[in-house]
């Protein structure tokens, strides 16, 4: 390691990698370095013995859990929309190629102690059980005013700047009552809390957008959510992008310290010390955890992984997105809760992962939060629950040539991941990103 | 060097189409042993004595026929560099059927380097994955520290196919993919019917095709 690089990139969760890819691509010379023995920082998907190392304290794995390699459980649960913007990336870089995406069976909101599925559609919304709370017509309108609008074309605007307007004066707009405006800003748009509503409207209509589409997209071919996950688990996005890296000639080494960033008296980065060896480079990538110095904390997000021997109760599902909205709960932020099964090949027959998350409101014992969740979830073998610090930078870098990456949120889509990729690349080559087709398809068909 | 047939050759004699069989194929072994080499040898038939490593040869697919009505698809995975500090990940071994571990027959030490690659397959990939012992550089055998009998041993004695090549002249490498792909259970093609179907994102793409267009509008 002792050369010099265009790029140092520290951890490889999914933004790192993403970068490491991308730049690698562009010609630039990349060292991407990992603390840990395996790919994936904070958003790995684990085996039970990483599990058990990481939760229990190295604890022997229970014999009738079966085999090791059978699990790949997310640290992170998240799963994407096919209209988001990291499907783009997945596209344009070919990635997609190493990934098999599937869908998720059903998306389901809490709602007066019950489950329902959400209706993805305006005629499936008609016919729903959640009929009764929502506003057929004006939702309609509401629908086609979304699929219809564009930025550019005024009259597609009924008279309502989403720059500007909040988007309380557009459910006044719609005269949506407090049950269609959760639907439409907790179920759909995927807001944690309530804040959103008094934000600039096209913060809450674009993912609602974003969710229509996926959803049509679904429709199409008679899945029952917007919602699409690797196999594997999400821990293959990582891997994919750093293989996409070094396919351009990055070098990756796993399980080695990082002892020191070495920087000059003025602060600039000039390199990165692991025992005696020192890479140098102009530029360093990383996330929180290399830079604890660095960040600022944010939040603090609760995560319960629970290994089940039966779907979720009521969702007759392999698979499925629950949402348990603040205002249904009485608390500040949604609950998300994510099911997943062997049809997504991320455990063995028998044995259902479902995972809570939400973002954490008090100092107290985590389990207490999340009480209706885990009493959704129904009976659980095996619980592991988190409490994790959320960081964002103090510096944006362009001084130091330090460049750090965001936490991993408690949204249940990878926008913000998305967002932060983008902030990152244009601080750190001074350009936007744009996604174009390989020019050169360096993994060719013979 | 023109044993290969293409697929038409074989299904004009059997009078059916052929059955494909599509099989993942990795390689493993110490840095600078031949494996892009190898691939770049058995799939274009070209050997570039001054080509550093990887950019190039990753990923690439070709059809060998198994039978007068069957033809394996084999998609070949190259390490793209990341074994050079043992971090190839997860994805590369999964779903492997079957593994070519090479070495240098000119450095002992990564004949040593390619018995730990031996068993990290069979902790990594499972005991059903098909193992091939490739001793390369058979052109420079006057430099030869490896001997033959030590690699046919060791690979007998674990049951792996043996075969010493030489990525510069062809010589065995034909063979060497060929005999693989024919010891490779057909059950060991992934099922497609099981489990639900997967999505197709974006089939131009996938499909390598260079028209590739995303049609989110985001």
């Amino acid at each position: 390691m002792d050369e010099e690089y265009d790029v140092i990139i520290l951890g490889t969760g999914l933004t790192e990698c993403i970068l490491s890819g991308i730049l690698a691509v562009e010609g630039k010379k990349v060292l991407h370095i990992d603390r840990n023995d395996f790919y994936g920082g904070e958003c790995a998907s684990l085996n039970l013995t990483q599990l058990y190392q990481r939760f229990r304290n190295s604890a022997p794995v229970p014999a009738e859990l079966g085999r090791d390699r059978d699990y790949y459980i997310d640290l992170i649960p998240k799963f994407l929309m096919q209209d988001e913007g990291l499907i783009n990336v997945l596209v344009y870089t070919d990635v997609l190629r190493y990934l098999e995406f599937v869908a998720i069976a059903t998306s389901m909101v809490y709602c007066e102690g019950k489950i329902f599925k959400v209706p993805s559609t305006p005629t499936e919304g008609l016919t729903s059980s959640l009929v009764g709370f929502f506003q057929k017509n004006n939702a309609r309108k509401f629908i086609d005013f979304l699929l219809n609008w564009k930025k550019d074309d005024p009259k597609t605007h009924q008279g309502l700047d989403l720059e500007k307007t909040s988007m309380n004066e557009v459910y006044k707009h719609f005269s949506f009552n407090e049950d269609t405006q959760e639907f439409i800003g907790h179920a759909m748009a995927l807001h944690l809390d309530d804040k959103y509503k008094n934000r600039p409207a096209i913060e809450t209509c674009r993912p609602a957008t974003m969710y229509l589409r996926s959803a049509a997209r679904a429709l199409d071919r008679n899945a029952g959510s917007p919602y699409i996950y690797p196999q594997f688990g999400l821990g293959d996005l990582p891997q994919g992008f750093a293989r996409l890296s070094a396919v351009y000639a990055g070098t990756f080494m796993l399980n080695t310290p990082v002892d020191e960033i070495v920087r000059e008296s003025d602060g600039k980065f000039t390199g990165v010390r692991s025992g005696d060896q020192v890479a140098k480079a102009k530029q360093v990538i990383g996330d929180p955890s290399y830079f604890p110095k660095h960040v600022r904390k944010t939040g603090r997000v609760i995560r319960a992984i629970c290994i089940l021997r039966q779907p979720i109760p009521n969702t007759a599902a392999d698979s499925a997105q629950i949402i348990m909205p603040q205002r249904q709960i009485g608390r500040e932020h949604d609950i998300y809760i994510t099911c997943l099964s062997h049809e997504q090949k991320v455990c063995p027959q028998g044995r259902w992962i479902a995972s809570i998350s939400t973002i954490a409101e008090t100092a107290g014992e985590p389990k207490d939060e999340i009480a209706q969740a885990l009493k959704l979830v129904g009976p659980i073998e095996q619980i592991f629950v988190s409490v994790s610090d959320i960081y964002e930078p103090l510096e944006d870098g362009t001084e130091s040539n330090v460049f750090i990456s965001r936490s991993y949120d408690a949204t249940s889509h990878f926008e913000t991941v998305y967002n932060d990729v983008k902030d990152l690349y244009k601080r750190v080559t001074g350009n936007e990103l744009t996604l174009q087709k390989r020019p050169v398809n360096a993994e060719q068909q013979a | 060097m023109s044993s290969s047939q293409s697929p038409e050759t074989v299904a004009s004699r059997s009078g059916a189409k052929p059955k494909t069989f599509t099989f993942k194929v990795v390689l493993l072994g110490e840095s600078a042993v031949g494996k892009s080499s190898l691939v770049t040898r058995f799939a274009r038939n070209q050997f570039d004595q001054y080509k550093e490593s990887t950019i190039g040869a990753a990923f690439v697919t070709k059809e060998v026929p198994l039978d007068s009505n069957a033809i394996a698809n084999l998609h070949i995975w190259d390490t793209a560099g990341q074994e050079r500090y043992k971090s190839l990940a997860p994805m590369y071994y999964r779903n492997a059927a079957a593994a070519i571990v090479v070495y240098d027959i000119t450095q002992a030490e990564s004949f040593g380097k390619a018995k730990s690659w031996v068993q990290e397959l069979k902790r990594q990939a499972g005991s059903a994955i098909v193992i091939a012992l490739a001793g390369n550089k058979t052109d420079l055998s006057n430099r030869r520290t490896v001997s033959r009998e030590e690699g046919s041993s060791y690979a007998e004695s674990l049951g792996l196919l043996f075969f010493e090549t030489s990525a510069q002249s062809g010589e065995n490498v034909e063979e060497l993919f060929s005999e693989l792909a024919k010891k490779i259970p057909r059950s060991a093609e992934p099922a497609r019917n099981s489990g639900p179907p997967a999505v197709n994102i974006a089939p131009s793409a996938n499909s390598n095709n260079k028209n590739a267009q995303g049609d989110c509008a985001c």
